[in-house]
C-alpha cells in the first residue's frame, strides 16, 4: 500500500545510521556464530599466508635450486624434490583452508539468514493487525525475500573477502614502512583519495539501491495483489491497465537498479586506475629520491617498493569493489530492521486462563490436566492472592466508546451484557459497527473509553491468548491455511484427535462435502483453499471454530454463503453447537438471528434498540421496519 | 531455456553488445600497463633515468585514464544492459500473465508468480551483468596467458591441457547436481513466500485462534527446509574454488620440477621460468573468473527454468480464426455440455443442455457445491467446455473475440476483489472512459450511492487492498456497479448480494429488470426470494439440471425447489411481518 501511494519519484532516500545498521548486522552473525567466525578467521589468515608463502616461493626456487643446477655437472635433484613437496603441503593447505571457511561460511550465511526469517516471522506474528491494514501485504513478503536475500553476497563472500584483503594491506603496509617513509607518505595520500572516491560513489549507489529495494517492495505488492484479483482482472478485460500500472511500477524499478548497478560498476576502474596513477607517481618521486640518494634510498628498494605497491592497491581496489554488496546489504538490512522495529501488540495482561477442577468443597483449583472446566487465574497484586474464577461466557460492555482513528469515534457508549449460554444478536446497517465490537472483545483493537468486562474481569487485565483462546471465532472473510482438510479443522485445537475432528465436520454440516473429495479428510488445500466452493470454506470455517470448543463463540456472518437448504441441514447442528454457550451473531438473515435471547440494532455506531424478537416487533421501531423491509439494512 | 530468456534482451542488445567491447579494451590497457610497468622498471628506475621514468609514466597516466574511461563506460552499459534485461522479463511475463486463461492461472500460486517476477528476475539479473562483464575479459586473458606458455614450451603446455580438461569434467560434474538441488530449493522458497502470505492475508484468524506459535513453527519447518538445500547445493559450490587453487598449485609444482630438469637439459632458461609462473597466476585468475561466472550459472539456472516456464506457458484460450467481434444478442444455449476443471478430471456436467432468450432473468438455485459456479464460468468463457458447445447470441462462444466476448458478457464473481486505489478508480474498471454521471448512475441502480455519500471522500475514498475498510455489503454493491458500468448484453451474479439485506437486494432486482430490460441476467442466489421472480429459474444439483422453470411450475414438479422455498417462508411466516412481504413480492411479480 505505500508503495502504490508513493510516486515513482520521491527523494532520494538515504542509509540511516550505516554504521548502527552493521553493527546490528554483525551482533546477528556473532550471536549465533562466534565460534564459527573465530574459526573461519585462523583459516583466511592460514590460506592468506599460504598465498603469500607461495608467491615468495617462486622467487627463491629459481634462485636457490634451479639457478646452482646449471654450475653442477650431474645436479642432485632431491633437495628440490624435498623443497616442492614441503610448497605442496604448503599450498594443499591453503587450498584447504579455503574450503574450510568458504564451507563454513555457507552455514554462517544461511543460518543467519534462516535466523533473522525466523525472527522476524516471530515478530510479524506479535505486530498489531492494524500493521497488516496498513503494510501491503506484497511489501511484507518482499522483506522476507528481496531484502534478506541481499545479505547472502554479504556474508558468504565480501566478509571473507575485506579480512583476507585487510590482512594482505597491513602486512604490505609494515613493510612500506620499513622500506620508505616519504613514498609510503605519497601512497597514502593516494589512498586517502581513493577512499574519499569510494565514499562518494558509495554514498550514490547506496540511496539507489534503497531506492531499487523499495521499488521492488513495490512491485512485489503489486504483482502480489493483482495476481491474487488476476480472475477480477479477466472478467473485466482490464489486462491492459493492470500492464500499464505494472510498468511504470517497473519503470521506476529499473531506473533504480540501473543508477545503482551504474555507481557500482564504476568502483572498479576508478580505484584501479587510481592505483595506476599512484604507480607512477611513486615511480617519478622515488626515482628523483633515489638518484639524488636521499635518505640512502636504493634503486632496488625502489624496484622493491613498486612491487609492494601492486599488492597494496589491489587488495584496496577488490575492498572498494565488496563495498557495493556492503551497500546493497544495507539497504536489505535497513527494511528488515525496520520490520522489526514495529512495535508488537501491547499485551498488559496477567491473568491467565487455567484447567480447573473444584475440590471437595466445591472451590475451584487448579488441575494440571484438561478436565474440560476453565478458570481465570486472578492475582491480585494488592493484597498477594490468587483467586480463581470460573469461566463461563458473562459478558458485559460497559459505556464501550472507540474509534480506528482517534480523532473519529465509531462506537459510542455501547452497554450490553451477555449472560452465559445467551445467544446475543447484532443487526444493523453495514458499516453500523458490527464486526468492530467484536473485534473489540479479542482486543484486536482496544477501546478508548468504557469497560469491557468477561466473568466479571476486566479484559485489559486477561493475558491476549488466554483472551483469544476462550473467544472461538468465525470470520466474515474465510481464510484457509495449505495443508490437508483435516489440518484446517485440527487448526482450532491442536491435539484434537482424528475423530473430534470428524465429529465438528459433522456439527458444522462440512462432513458430507469433505467425504465426497477425491482424498477425504486427507485432501491437500492451497492457495486459500481455492479448490473448494465459499460455501464449503465456510462450513469449514465452523468446523474450525466446534472443534476449538470455546465457551464463547462469535459468528460473523458465518454462514452468509451457504444455501439455506444447506444451512437447514447444519443448523440443528448449529443448535447443538450453541447451546450451553455465550454467541454473538452477526446475520443479514434475520432468520438465523430470530431465537436469539437479545438483539441489538445498531445504527451508525450506536444500539438504538434492544430486546427479543417478540419485544423488538412488538415496539414496531426499526428491528420491525427491517424485519418487515419498511428499511434498507444496509 | 536461454533462447527464451535471451529474446527478451531487445532494445537493450546495443548495451548488450557494447559492454564486453568497452571489456576488452579495458584489458588490453589492463595487460598493457604491467608490461609498461616492468619496462619501467628495467630500463627507467633500474638504470636511474628519470626522464624514461617521467615519459614512460606520463603515458602510463594516459593509459590509466583511457583504462578509466573504458571501464566506466563498460560498467555505465553492463547496468544498462542488465537492469533493462530484468525490466523485460518482468513485463513480458506480466504481460504473459494477462493472456492466461483461468486454467493457466489456477496453475500458479500467487507467492509462485510474485518469487518468478522478484527474485528469479534479481538472479538473472546478477548473472547477466557478470556475463557481460566477465565474458570476454576472463577468456581473453586466458588464451593470451595460454598462448604465450605454448610459445615457450608446447611440451609444457600439455600439463594446462589436462588441468584444464580435469577442471572442466569438475565443474560440469558439480552444476549438474546443484541444479537440481537448487530447483528444489526454489519450490521451497516458494512455499516460503506463501507462507508468509498466508499469514499475513489471514492474520486475523491466526490471532483469533492464538496459533501464533504454530505458525512460527510450520515457518521454521519451510525456513529450515531452505536452509538444508541451499547449504546443500552451495556446498557442492565452493569446491570450486579450492578445487582451482589445488589444479593451478599442482601445475606450478608440475612446471617447478619439469622445468628445472628441462633447464638442466638446455631446454629452458630461468627467466622462462619465471614468465612462466606469471602466466600461470593469469591463467588462475580467470580461470577463477570463469568458475564464478559457472557458479552463477548453476545458481540461477534454475530462476532461469522457472522464468522460462511463465514466458512459454501460452494460454489454452485462444481466439479462433477471424474472431467475431460483435455479440448480436444476449441470449444464452447451452448445447450438451460437458465440462471438467482438469483433462483426467471428473467431469462437473455431463451432457448439460438448456436455453434462455435475449433479456430473461434467469435464477440459478442450488446446494453448496452444485457447480452453479462453474456453470456460468463458461458463458465468458473463463474455461472451455470438454464436449458440446456454449452458445452467445446463437455463436459458440469460441468464435468470438475473447475480450468482446468478456466486455458484452459482466460477471460479478463470489469472490469479489477490490482493488486499493479509490471508488471510482475501482469502478473505472468497468469502463475507464466512464463519466461521473454515468459512475453515479449504477452506483445508484446498485443501490451504492447513498452509502457512498455518507464518506467524507464520498466517491475518492481510499478503498485499502482487499477492500478490507469497507464492509461485505458495500464490497458486493462496489462490484455490482462496477459490472454494470460495462454496459454488458449479459450480467452474472453470482451469489452477489449474500450480504445484502432482502430489501436493498429487490431494489437491485427491481432496478435491474427496469433499468436494463434488453440484458440477459444469471442470478445465483441462496435466498429463493431473490430468484423466485425470475423468468426461469434453474435447480442445480450435483451438476445436472433437476428442474427449470418459473416458479409456479417448480413449485408443482421440483421436489427440491418446494422444499427450499417452505424451509425459507416458513421463518418469514413464523413471524408477523410475512403478509407484508408476501404482498410486496405479489406486487413486484404483477
Amino acid at each position: 500500500m505505500m508503495g502504490n501511494r508513493r510516486g515513482p519519484h520521491g527523494p532520494r532516500p538515504k542509509v540511516e545510521n550505516p554504521g548502527v545498521i552493521l553493527r546490528r548486522l554483525f551482533s546477528v552473525i556473532l550471536g549465533h556464530y562466534k565460534f564459527h567466525c573465530l574459526f573461519v578467521l585462523l583459516l583466511i589468515v592460514a590460506s592468506t599466508l599460504a598465498n603469500v608463502i607461495g608467491n615468495l616461493f617462486l622467487k627463491t626456487l629459481i634462485d636457490s635450486y634451479i639457478t646452482p643446477f646449471l654450475h653442477e655437472a650431474s645436479p642432485n635433484f632431491a633437495p628440490l624434490l624435498r623443497a616442492l613437496l614441503l610448497m605442496a603441503c604448503v599450498y594443499y593447505l591453503g587450498a584447504a583452508a579455503t574450503y574450510g571457511y568458504s564451507r563454513i561460511m555457507i552455514s554462517v550465511t544461511q543460518g543467519t539468514m534462516r535466523s533473522i526469517r525466523e525472527d522476524l516471522f516471530r515478530h510479524m506474528e506479535s505486530l498489531p493487525i492494524r500493521y497488516f491494514d496498513t503494510h501491503a501485504h506484497g511489501d511484507i513478503m518482499s522483506v522476507y525475500t528481496n531484502d534478506i536475500d541481499t545479505l547472502r553476497q554479504l556474508i558468504s563472500q565480501s566478509l571473507p573477502q575485506l579480512v583476507s584483503s585487510a590482512i594482505t594491506v597491513v602486512s604490505v603496509f609494515v613493510s612500506m614502512i620499513a622500506l620508505n617513509i616519504p613514498l609510503t607518505l605519497i601512497m597514502l595520500a593516494m589512498v586517502a583519495l581513493m577512499i574519499r572516491v569510494t565514499r562518494a560513489v558509495t554514498g550514490k549507489s547506496g540511496s539507489y539501491f534503497i531506492e531499487q529495494q523499495r521499488n521492488l517492495g513495490a512491485v512485489n505488492g503489486y504483482i502480489e495483489e493483482m495476481m491474487e484479483g488476476q480472475k477480477v482482472v479477466k472478467v473485466f478485460c482490464h489486462e491492459e491497465a493492470s500492464i500499464e500500472r505494472f510498468n511504470q511500477l517497473n519503470d521506476a524499478l529499473y531506473q533504480s537498479a540501473d543508477n545503482a548497478n551504474r555507481y557500482a560498476n564504476i568502483l572498479g576502474p576508478i580505484n584501479n586506475n587510481l592505483g595506476h596513477i599512484s604507480y607512477v607517481v611513486t615511480a617519478i618521486a622515488g626515482s628523483v629520491l633515489a638518484i639524488f640518494g636521499v635518505g640512502g634510498f636504493t634503486l632496488g628498494g625502489l624496484a622493491a617498493f613498486l612491487q609492494f605497491n601492486r599488492s597494496f592497491v589491489q587488495p584496496i581496489s577488490q575492498i572498494s569493489q565488496q563495498l557495493n554488496s556492503v551497500v546493497m546489504a544495507l539497504a536489505g538490512a535497513d527494511r528488515v530492521f525496520r520490520m522489526m522495529d514495529a512495535p508488537s501488540e501491547e499485551d498488559e495482561g496477567y491473568v491467565e486462563l487455567v484447567n480447573a477442577e473444584r475440590d471437595a468443597n466445591g472451590d475451584i483449583r487448579e488441575a494440571d490436566h484438561r478436565t474440560g472446566m476453565w478458570a481465570w487465574k486472578h492475582f491480585h497484586k494488592a493484597d498477594g492472592t490468587t483467586t480463581y474464577v470460573e469461566q463461563r461466557g458473562d459478558i458485559v460492555l460497559d459505556g464501550v466508546d472507540f474509534g480506528y482513528n482517534p480523532d473519529k469515534i465509531v462506537l459510542h457508549d455501547i452497554q450490553l451484557y451477555a449472560r452465559p449460554g445467551q445467544k446475543i444478536a447484532f443487526v444493523g446497517a453495514t458499516g453500523a459497527g458490527k464486526t468492530t465490537i467484536t473485534n473489540l472483545l479479542n482486543r484486536f483493537y482496544d477501546i478508548a473509553d468504557g469497560k469491557i468486562r468477561y466473568d466479571g474481569i476486566n479484559i485489559t487485565k486477561i493475558k491476549k491468548p488466554d483472551l483469544r483462546r476462550s473467544l472461538g471465532m468465525v470470520l466474515q472473510d474465510t481464510h484457509l491455511f495449505t495443508g490437508t482438510v483435516a489440518d484446517n479443522i485440527r487448526y482450532g485445537r491442536l491435539d484434537a484427535t482424528d475423530e473430534e475432528v470428524r465429529a465438528a465436520a459433522e456439527l458444522a454440516g462440512a462432513a458430507f462435502f469433505i467425504e465426497h473429495l477425491p482424498q477425504g479428510y486427507d485432501t491437500m488445500l492451497t492457495g486459500d483453499g481455492a479448490n473448494l466452493s465459499q460455501g464449503q470454506r465456510q462450513l469449514l470455517a465452523i468446523a474450525r471454530a466446534a472443534v476449538a470448543n470455546p465457551p464463547v463463540l462469535i459468528l460473523d456472518e458465518a454462514t452468509s454463503s451457504i444455501d439455506t437448504r444447506t444451512e437447514r441441514i447444519v443448523q440443528e447442528g448449529m443448535d447443538r453447537l450453541m447451546k450451553g454457550r455465550t454467541v454473538f451473531v452477526i446475520a443479514h438473515r434475520l432468520s438465523t438471528v430470530r431465537n436469539s435471547d437479545a438483539i441489538m440494532v445498531l445504527d451508525q455506531g450506536r444500539i438504538i434498540e434492544r430486546g427479543t424478537h417478540d419485544q423488538l416487533i412488538a415496539q414496531r421501531g426499526r428491528y420491525y421496519q427491517l424485519y418487515t423491509g419498511k428499511f434498507e439494512l444496509d | 531455456m536461454v533462447k527464451t530468456l535471451l529474446a527478451q534482451v531487445k532494445e537493450y542488445k546495443r548495451a548488450s553488445v557494447i559492454t564486453p567491447v568497452f571489456m576488452v579494451l579495458e584489458v588490453l590497457m589492463e595487460i598493457l600497463i604491467p608490461t609498461l610497468m616492468a619496462a619501467l622498471i628495467d630500463n627507467g628506475v633500474n638504470k636511474g633515468d628519470v626522464r624514461y621514468v617521467c615519459i614512460l609514466g606520463c603515458i602510463m597516466a594516459v593509459m590509466a585514464g583511457l583504462s578509466l574511461l573504458f571501464g566506466v563506460l563498460a560498467g555505465r552499459y553492463a547496468a544498462k544492459a542488465s537492469a533493462g534485461f530484468a525490466r523485460n522479463l518482468r513485463k513480458s511475463m506480466y504481460e504473459n500473465i494477462q493472456t492466461f486463461s483461468f486454467q493457466n492461472i489456477d496453475k500458479y500460486s500467487t507467492a509462485g508468480l510474485v518469487t518468478r517476477m522478484t527474485t528469479d528476475v534479481t538472479n538473472l539479473q546478477n548473472t547477466y551483468q557478470m556475463i557481460l562483464r566477465m565474458c570476454f575479459r576472463a577468456p581473453i586473458t586466458m588464451i593470451l596467458a595460454f598462448v604465450m606458455v605454448v610459445r615457450i614450451s608446447p611440451s609444457l603446455s600439455m600439463v594446462y591441457v589436462v588441468a584444464i580438461i580435469f577442471l572442466a569434467l569438475c565443474l560440469y560434474f558439480l552444476i549438474g547436481r546443484t541444479h537440481s538441488l537448487f530447483r528444489q530449493m526454489f519450490k521451497k522458497y516458494d512455499a516460503l513466500n506463501a507462507s508468509v502470505q498466508e499469514n499475513v492475508s489471514a492474520i486475523r484468524v491466526v490471532k483469533a485462534y492464538v496459533r501464533e506459535q504454530h505458525e512460527v513453527d510450520k515457518f521454521d519447518r519451510a525456513c529450515g527446509d531452505v536452509y538444508d538445500l541451499s547449504v546443500a547445493a552451495e556446498r557442492l559450490l565452493v569446491l570450486n574454488a579450492p578445487l582451482m587453487q589445488f589444479t593451478v598449485y599442482t601445475c606450478i609444482l608440475l612446471i617447478s620440477w619439469l622445468g628445472a630438469h628441462m633447464i638442466v637439459g638446455g631446454t629452458l632458461t630461468t627467466g622462462q621460468l619465471m614468465s612462466l609462473f606469471t602466466y600461470t597466476m593469469n591463467i588462475l585468475m580467470s580461470l577463477m573468473m570463469v568458475s564464478m561466472i559457472f557458479v552463477m550459472i548453476a545458481m540461477s539456472r534454475a530462476s532461469g527454468d522457472r522464468v522460462a516456464e511463465v514466458l512459454n506457458e501460452r494460454s489454452n484460450l485462444t481466439n479462433g480464426e477471424q474472431p467475431v467481434r460483435e455479440v448480436p444478442d444476449g441470449s444464452v444455449a447451452f448445447d450438451h455440455v460437458r465440462f471438467a476443471y482438469s483433462e483426467d478430471g471428473k467431469p462437473i456436467f455431463d451432457d448439460l443442455s438448456f436455453s434462455v432468450p435475449s433479456g430473461a432473468t434467469v435464477g440459478i438455485l442450488g446446494g453448496t457445491g452444485s457447480a452453479k459456479s462453474s456453470l456460468v464460468q463458461l458463458i465468458p468463457r473463463l474455461y472451455d467446455v470438454s464436449a458440446g458447445a456454449v452458445r452467445v447470441g446463437g455463436l459458440d462462444v469460441r468464435k468470438y473475440d475473447l475480450e468482446t466476448l468478456r466486455s458484452q458478457v459482466a460477471m460479478v464473481l463470489q469472490k469479489n476483489v477490490l482493488f486499493s486505489g479509490t471508488i471510482r478508480e475501482n469502478l473505472r474498471w468497468g469502463d475507464k472512459n466512464a463519466t461521473d454521471e454515468q459512475i453515479e448512475r449504477v452506483c445508484r441502480l446498485a443501490q451504492a450511492d447513498e452509502f457512498i455519500q455518507t464518506f467524507p471522500d464520498k466517491y475518492d475514498t481510499y478503498i485499502e487492498q482487499g477492500g478490507t475498510n469497507v464492509s461485505g455489503g458495500q464490497k458486493q454493491r462496489l462490484c455490482i456497479a462496477r459490472a454494470l458500468l460495462c454496459k454488458p448484453k449479459i450480467l452474472i451474479l453470482d451469489d452477489s448480494t449474500s450480504a445484502v439485506d432482502t430489501r436493498t437486494d429487490a431494489l437491485i432486482r427491481q432496478a435491474l429488470r427496469t433499468e436494463l430490460p434488453g440484458t440477459t441476467k444469471f442470478i445465483i442466489a441462496q435466498r429463493i426470494a431473490s430468484v423466485m421472480d425470475a423468468d426461469t429459474i434453474i435447480v442445480l444439483n450435483n451438476g445436472r439440471i433437476e428442474n427449470m422453470g418459473p416458479h409456479e411450475q417448480l413449485m408443482r414438479e421440483s421436489e427440491i425447489y418446494r422444499d427450499i422455498y417452505e424451509q425459507q417462508m416458513k421463518g418469514i411466516e413464523a413471524g408477523q411481518a410475512d403478509e407484508t412481504e408476501e404482498a410486496q413480492k405479489g406486487g413486484d411479480a404483477q
